[in-house]
């Protein structure tokens, strides 16, 4: 616990600590998000093959929606550490 | 092809060329922004500046570094100031940033660091800025070459009536008849598609051309046009322009009174739902600027973070930098693949919540 807050006054520029936890917040966020997304769309696909390739496309354009969320969150980060 | 159709479409991938024909600037008395001198005459990389000149626009195309010496295409500056008048001259004549020319020079820190500034008395202002930078020309090419590949696709099918597709039409038609039938009929209706069609098409051509040339490393590519917030913004603004003047009555209606929607959410003093309506009928482009912008500036700054890893472990020793290049290399090609299937997707999304958009502003009542 002491080297925890050790470590937290030795890194003293709180904005760009915060910055980096908020990026990797926002990474855990987008891989649970992706990650649900692509093993429904699997067990869709194992349920019905023929609807493979439709299954494949949407969870596609689903995980790109989900990561211009995450992104987001990056976007900010960079701009508080920039 | 008529040979006055070649002529003029020759002219103009001259013109825009043209700009890009200076002479290769040679300066031996240079220190570039990433290597600075250390006391015992080492250069030092700095990862940080690397990223930052790479992916951000600037005054000069920048090809090669040997050594000390920079190769780079210089570009013209044309600039306006309100107290010495009009300037145009190649930036060749700040030397990389290093000089002042005409009163004018280019910032190296605070808040306009990397743009033309001027200086007035005691303070430095910021002129009305339209120069050719990097950006702006990597947009004149990608115009030609989208130009050049689409009005030669188009002759050719109204040369070849009936026949089957051979060569540039071969590819192209996969991808024109997927926007149009996955795309724009699904999403705006079988009556209302054809209007919408040519913009749809536009956008996710310009937006797919300029991502693939932001991957190639040399000239004429590796400009990240799609990664400046200002290209993106004019795209959604487009969207923004073109959903909102063809909206129709029920639109509008179910913004301000959305059916479905408790009572006591859409009346004063507190209405909730049309509020967060409005909200979002500016926030949905917003987010497609974003969106766009974010995930290609990512990618970059990713491949460009595995390339520095090379030069940092060089600078712990030589041998560390030859074994981290094998890792670096094979992560950067991995990381160019899955750049290249970004591309696609990016534009793909682009334009399905483009057509999505515009759909829902034109959907009769039901």
């Amino acid at each position: 616990m002491e080297f925890l807050f050790v470590l937290l006054q030795a890194v003293a520029d709180y904005g760009s600590m915060g910055a980096a936890v908020g990026a990797g917040l926002a990474v855990i966020g987008a891989g649970i998000g992706i990650g649900n997304i692509g093993g429904h769309a699997m067990e869709a696909i194992a349920r019905q093959p023929e609807a493979g390739s439709m299954i494949r496309s949407n969870m596609i354009v689903a995980a790109a929606l989900v990561e211009g969320v995450a992104f987001f969150a990056i976007v900010i980060c960079l701009l508080i550490i920039l | 092809m008529t040979s006055f159709g070649k002529f003029v479409i020759t002219a103009t991938l001259l013109i825009f060329v043209s700009f890009a024909t200076g002479y290769a600037q040679h300066d031996d008395t240079h220190k570039s922004t990433e290597m600075h001198e250390t006391e015992n005459g080492r250069k030092k990389f700095e990862p940080g500046n690397f990223i930052m000149d790479h992916i951000g626009d600037s005054y000069e195309w920048h090809i090669a570094t040997v050594g000390e010496k920079h190769i780079s295409i210089p570009l013209p500056v044309i600039v306006y100031s309100e107290h010495t008048g009009v300037h145009v001259f190649m930036s060749s004549h700040f030397h990389h940033g290093h000089e002042s020319y005409e009163g004018l020079s280019i910032a190296k820190e605070g808040e306009n660091k990397g743009r033309i500034v001027e200086a007035v008395g005691n303070e430095t202002l910021r002129p009305y800025d339209i120069s050719i930078t990097k950006n702006t020309l990597s947009l004149f090419i990608s115009i030609a070459l989208i130009l050049w590949i689409f009005i030669s696709v188009a002759k050719a099918y109204s040369r070849r009536k009936g026949q089957a597709p051979k060569g540039l039409q071969s590819m192209m038609e996969p991808l024109i008849l997927f926007i149009r039938d996955d795309v724009a009929k699904e999403s705006l209706g079988e009556k209302k598609y054809k209007k919408f069609t040519p913009y749809l098409l536009s956008i996710f051509f310009f937006i797919l051309l300029n991502n693939m040339l932001g991957l190639v490393p040399i000239f004429p590519g590796g400009a990240n046009l799609t990664g400046n917030i200002a290209i993106t913004m004019i795209l959604a603004l487009f969207t923004f322009i073109i959903t909102t003047v063809n909206a129709n009555k029920n639109y509008w209606k179910h913004i301000i009174w959305a059916p479905g929607v408790p009572w006591w959410l859409k009346v004063p003093p507190l209405p909730i739902m049309p509020l967060v309506e409005i909200m979002g009928i500016f926030i949905k482009p917003f987010v497609l600027m974003v969106r766009l912008f974010a995930n290609m500036t990512a990618g970059h700054i990713v491949a460009l973070g595995f390339f520095s890893l090379i030069f940092i472990f060089g600078e712990i020793s030589v041998g560390a930098g030859y074994g981290g290049a094998v890792f670096s290399v094979a992560f950067t090609t991995f990381l160019f693949f899955l750049e290249i299937l970004v591309a696609f997707i990016q534009a793909y999304v682009f334009t399905l919540l483009t057509a999505l958009y515009v759909g829902m502003a034109t959907e009769e009542s039901h």
